[in-house]
């Protein structure tokens, strides 16, 4: 089974993020980017189901920042090809329909079995990836998906609806899913390893040209949340805002006096 | 009168979800502010009796190959009803089904489309979305130029009982064909019972990734019960294998209604908040002080939970 993953990279959300001066991103600047958390689920997916029924996993991504060492990672972690599909600004701000049209160009020259990515990413603003991946290359796809399992020349996936009911149904392939969790947790690859992978991997690289992706939404303003008030803060030592938290509970009747 | 807006029911088994009237409620908003009827697209097999809410005119797909949930035959059936309904807004949820559609039914249309929205708003004939970008960290206000603007709103964002309200709408069936969609519904499960039933507790010691392993756990368990309460938890501690599926607070989890939710070492994401922000008291302990979680909580701690923790099993 021959598979590609699409990843990315995101603004690591630990980070404090500032609006830049037009108001309308974060200030790409001082910001670390990390591996979008839900794009390892979905490579750890295609690792397993490497392992289960042979095939190749072709790790692809947007030049963006440290993205390079997410690649040697994936390499490191077992992927067969590492791809980076350069001809925009790897600075800026790429939105889900005009990633997911460079992501659809270049899929459009391979022939994957199945496509997997994560269900989403933070700053999808105009949608998450694998529908619109999809919608491009006119396959099925599916969302918040939690099982894959090959079935002959399809996939049956399990997705998940809410509140812990799950939906399965059959797709023809080739497919593209957005992954939510895979059968087990992301693997971890160690320093050692993806130094290894920096020696021994090439990272391919493609050019796409601008596409045409139609009417998107236009962002006026980025601003942070206005305050509600929000909690009341407990300040002190820790012991002392344990204090208080117990007098909390005290006074619900929720622990003894 | 034209459609203005399409709510997309939401129902994939059982009722038809709060979302789905949410939308309608905010729906008729737009609809009288566009100037044109409110449209529900319901679809399904023997759909039968659904309530339309405060729908105008139901748009019924009702069809065998939509008996099980299969995204692509779903998105046929809804391009179908996009085309005969014209609306010039569709609102979807980010559930699954948003999730699923509205990003690729947009990129099909060539239509401008706005996710994780918590506010839909008109400036004439210009929809403008209020979106939750970077887990709640950020809002965009973005312009959605181009019809039919979509719009996946986070559940919750707005009341329901306007949208409940019941009327008579116009039933339009449509006939689609749904054998090319690449994909068919195999069925739907419920989840298992099981022994923990957080939803039944007074009290919730809930963790997220901020215990940073299994083997910390330990930690917030003594707490747990010390207080005779049970453990509960964001995602990423069940994706990790940490604690089984029932601990789990949010979306695709449990909704909790504890009289106090004590979480500790979470963000406070948009879907962990679907599942316990109608807690009496939320107190949350969270380095980062711009946490969202302190958005909803009604008490703050910045304290490190591992100072906090032992400090607190201690008193108990
Ligand atoms: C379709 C879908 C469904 C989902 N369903 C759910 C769901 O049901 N439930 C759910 O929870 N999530 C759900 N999620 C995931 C959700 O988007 C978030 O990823 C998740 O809630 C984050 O969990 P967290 O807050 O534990 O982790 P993080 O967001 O990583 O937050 C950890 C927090 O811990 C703090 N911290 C770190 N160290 C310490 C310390 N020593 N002391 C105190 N604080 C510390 C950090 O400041 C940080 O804010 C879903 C996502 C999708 C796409």
């Amino acid at each position: 089974m021959d598979i590609v993953v699409v990843v990315r990279q995101l603004a690591d959300l630990v980070e404090e993020l500032e609006v830049n001066d037009e108001g309308t991103d974060i200030d790409r600047d001082f910001v670390k980017f990390v591996a979008n958390e839900w794009d390892e689920a979905a490579l750890e997916e295609a690792l397993c189901l490497k392992e289960a029924v042979g095939g190749t996993v072709t790790v692809v991504a947007l030049d963006e920042p440290d993205v390079d060492q997410t690649l040697y990672a994936a390499a490191a972690k077992g992927a067969d090809r590492v791809v980076k599909l350069t001809g925009h600004d790897p600075d800026g701000w790429v939105r889900t329909r005009e990633r997911a049209a460079r992501v659809a160009t270049w899929l459009r020259d391979q022939h994957p079995d199945v496509v997997l990515t994560g269900v989403q990413a933070a700053d999808d603003l105009d949608g998450q990836m694998a529908g619109v991946v999809a919608a491009y290359l006119g396959w099925p796809h599916a969302a918040v998906v939690v099982v894959v399992e090959p079935a002959g020349n399809e996939l049956t996936v399990t997705q998940e609806l809410g509140g812990g009911t799950v939906a399965t149904s059959t797709l023809a392939m080739p497919a593209v899913l957005g992954i939510q969790a895979a059968r087990q947790a992301p693997r971890y690859a160690p320093i050692s390893r993806i130094r290894q992978a920096q020696q021994s991997t090439t990272i391919e690289e493609v050019e796409i040209d601008e596409p045409a992706i139609g009417a998107v939404a236009s962002v006026r303003r980025l601003f942070p949340p206005p305050s509600r008030g929000g909690a009341e803060m407990l300040e002190g030592s820790a012991a002392e805002v344990a204090d208080k938290i117990v007098e909390i509970l005290r006074a619900r009747g929720l622990v003894r006096a | 009168m034209s459609v203005a807006v399409l709510v997309v029911s939401e129902r994939v088994v059982g009722e038809v979800p709060d979302v789905t009237f949410e939308l309608l409620g905010k729906g008729r908003e737009i609809a009288s502010a566009l100037g044109g009827e409110l449209a529900i697209a319901v679809l399904g097999h023997q759909v039968g009796e659904l309530p339309f809410g405060a729908a105008d005119v139901a748009y019924v797909v009702d069809d065998p190959a939509l008996a099980n949930y299969a995204a692509s035959a779903v998105e046929a059936a809804l391009a179908a009803v996009v085309e005969a309904a014209s609306p010039k807004v569709v609102l979807m949820s980010t559930g699954t089904v948003g999730l699923d559609l509205a990003a690729s039914l947009a990129a099909r249309l060539g239509a401008p489309m706005a996710s994780y929205a918590v506010d839909v708003a008109t400036e004439g004939d210009t929809v403008v979305a209020t979106s939750q970008l970077y887990g709640g960290k950020l809002l965009a206000e973005v312009a959605l130029e181009g019809s039919p603007a979509v719009v996946s709103v986070i559940p919750g964002s707005f009341a329901a009982d306007a949208g409940r309200v019941g009327g008579a709408p116009r039933i339009e069936t449509i006939a689609v064909s749904l054998d090319g969609a690449g994909a068919r519904g195999e069925g739907v499960r419920e989840p298992e019972a099981s022994g923990v039933d957080i939803t039944a507790a007074d009290l919730l010691v809930s963790v997220g990734r901020g215990i940073g392993s299994k083997e910390n756990l330990e930690l917030v368990q003594e707490l747990a019960d010390a207080l005779k309460v049970p453990l509960a938890a964001s995602r990423p501690i069940i994706d990790q294998g940490w604690l089984p599926k029932p601990h789990q607070v949010g979306k695709s989890g449990k909704k909790v209604k504890p009289q106090v939710y004590l979480a500790l070492g979470i963000s406070g994401a948009p879907e962990h908040l679907e599942g316990m922000r109608s807690a009496g008291t939320i107190i949350a302990c969270n380095t980062d002080p711009k946490a969202p979680i302190f958005e909803v909580a009604h008490y703050g701690t910045t304290v490190d939970l591992f100072d906090l923790v032992p400090e607190l099993t201690e008193r108990l």
